[in-house]
């Protein structure tokens, strides 16, 4: 009996102490003063007073830079997540189809790259898309263009990285979804004379639905927090809310209006996490 | 047919996709010239400059240190949160555990870094410990995060598992402990080893994290890439990515032909 207690002791006092203190940290800094000092921001209780308010949040809505931030950051994760969706549709349905060892090496073939690093990974596209970077390069060579593109340091960029990183987010569900499809239901379609677009429109897509919303929410939840991809290939103005947030804490030393930003976006992604979760239990 | 050959196409596009950055990160770390996309010649001289760069060499140090007790932390303490998740039902706090165990996958990063630096500023005000920010907090972070993801694979091991083993040792007067060790931790040796690795790969890729909670003479070598890469490109740090995915490819083949043995 005392042995077990240990057991469960163990694994829950570290993630009370390291997961769960640390937001209700986030969420007292967000109510507090920031104040030159160390630590730089005022304690919550003075004397016994309560001296916390809604400055902070206050500040993020009157401020165009947070609440652009924030639509950016939305309409960069939903763009992101419906290329992600049509590059990996077919993908995961060809790895579906495709027979035995075939199946099994491409299914590596997604994951390898989740292993490999995902800062070297995004650094590469820098490579790839700067001026005299390897596309532009080619593309001249062919005579396709005679100026460079300009792609690196745009949205484009950062469009190209997020779908890049997490596109095995958005297969491997949608494979797990579309391998159990059973081919009794595409015969019998066919056989009652639909033609295969049909098929595919009104019995293959219907049925993937749940390794869709799957799929896109592993894709849209990671890339609204993003830091690193459009730190390293947004432009200047391509301000999402991860890195907003990076900034009020390493340039500007606001650790008050940083926490406040956080709140914000636990706000914007506790949905469709709860609906993931949900979801999940559910298959 | 025709519709065939346009899935395999489209398909084979997303493949190349997912490789020609890789690719190029490889074919260019054997550029002799500077501008590393124009080509210059084949040398491997960036190899040797990685090689004397005292700062690469340090961080890389500092990050294999924090990911081995990162992963191995994390996988004792994913390994009992997993147990009591799946073999101890019923007591008060199985939510609370299940929702701490799962959050942390799809926390942003940024919000991960910042909460625990807050925490750790807090708690060496209050309790004088930890004492200063540096490879030790370093490791608490990314053995938090870690832990979940470990969670996550022994789990789904646990709950393959059949338990009537563990019924039958006990049965035959095993102890709890001895049934733990003797029959259980065998089973789920291979779950063990996969999300230690895991452990092991997020912890030496993380940037964000290690970022918020590292103190000065703590970079570890994201941070340095990272500082290096934001100012362009550099071949010193394509000759470095051409050994990671050197040592990851023999790593992931390695595990692959283990695991199949088993």
């Amino acid at each position: 009996m005392g042995r077990r207690w240990i057991v469960i002791a163990l694994p829950m006092i570290w993630l009370g102490v390291f997961f769960l203190l640390p937001f209700l940290e986030v969420a007292r800094i967000s109510l507090v003063d920031p104040v030159i000092a160390r630590p730089p921001y005022s304690a919550l209780f003075q004397d016994g007073a309560f001296t916390g308010d809604l400055e902070n949040y206050a500040f993020l809505l009157s401020d165009s830079l947070y609440i652009n931030a924030y639509l950016t950051s939305i309409r960069i994760a939903l763009i992101s997540t419906v290329f992600a969706l049509l590059i990996g549709y077919p993908m995961a349905y060809a790895i579906a189809r495709a027979r035995e060892p075939w199946r099994t090496i491409l299914l590596f073939l997604v994951i390898l790259p989740f292993w490999t690093s995902f800062l070297l990974r995004v650094y590469a596209w820098i490579g790839l898309l700067k001026g005299n970077g390897v596309i532009n390069n080619i593309l001249i060579w062919l005579g396709v263009i005679d100026q460079p593109l300009v792609m690196l340091q745009t949205d484009f960029a950062v469009y190209v990285g997020i779908v890049y990183t997490y596109l095995p987010f958005m297969i491997l569900p949608l494979y797990a979804n579309l391998v159990k499809l059973d081919g009794a239901l595409l015969e019998a379609s066919a056989d009652l004379g639909a033609s295969s677009t049909d098929t595919f429109l009104r019995v293959t897509l219907p049925l993937s639905l749940p390794g869709v919303l799957a799929g896109s929410m592993l894709v849209f939840i990671p890339a609204i927090g993003e830091f690193v991809i459009p730190a390293l290939l947004g432009g200047p103005d391509t301000l999402m809310i991860g890195r907003v947030l990076w900034n009020e804490f390493f340039s500007n030393r606001d650790w008050t209006v940083a926490s406040a930003v956080a709140i914000a976006m636990l706000a914007l992604i506790v949905g469709p996490v709860l609906w993931l979760q949900k979801s999940m239990e559910r298959a | 047919m025709t519709r065939a050959w346009f899935l395999w196409l489209t398909a084979g596009f997303g493949f190349v996709f997912l490789y020609v950055p890789i690719v190029s990160l490889v074919i260019f770390s054997f550029n002799e010239s500077q501008l590393v996309t124009v080509w210059g010649g084949f040398s491997t001289k960036w190899y040797g400059e990685l090689l004397r760069d005292p700062q690469i060499l340090g961080a890389a140090w500092i990050s294999l240190q924090v990911g081995v007790v990162s992963a191995t932390l994390a996988v004792v303490l994913g390994t009992l949160a997993a147990y009591v998740l799946v073999r101890i039902g019923g007591f008060w706090g199985r939510p609370v555990l299940r929702g701490m165990t799962t959050a942390p996958l799809v926390m942003p990063e940024v919000i991960t870094g910042l909460s625990l630096l807050l925490l750790f500023v807090s708690m060496e005000r209050a309790l004088g410990w930890p004492a200063g920010r540096g490879m030790l907090t370093i490791v608490i972070a990314h053995t938090t995060f870690c832990l979940a993801y470990v969670a996550v694979v022994v789990q789904s091991r646990l709950v393959d598992m059949d338990d009537s083993l563990e019924e039958a040792a006990r049965d035959l007067g095993a102890t709890p402990v001895r049934v733990f060790f003797d029959v259980t931790l065998p089973m789920i040796a291979p779950a063990l080893v996969a999300g230690w690795l895991l452990a092991f790969t997020l912890s030496l890729d993380d940037l964000v994290v290690a970022s918020f909670t590292s103190g000065p003479g703590a970079s570890t070598l994201p941070m340095v890439i990272f500082s290096k890469v934001r100012l362009g490109v550099s071949p010193d740090i394509n000759a470095l990515a051409t050994l990671i995915i050197l040592v990851v490819g023999i790593g992931v083949a390695v595990a692959g032909v283990l695991l199949k043995r088993r």
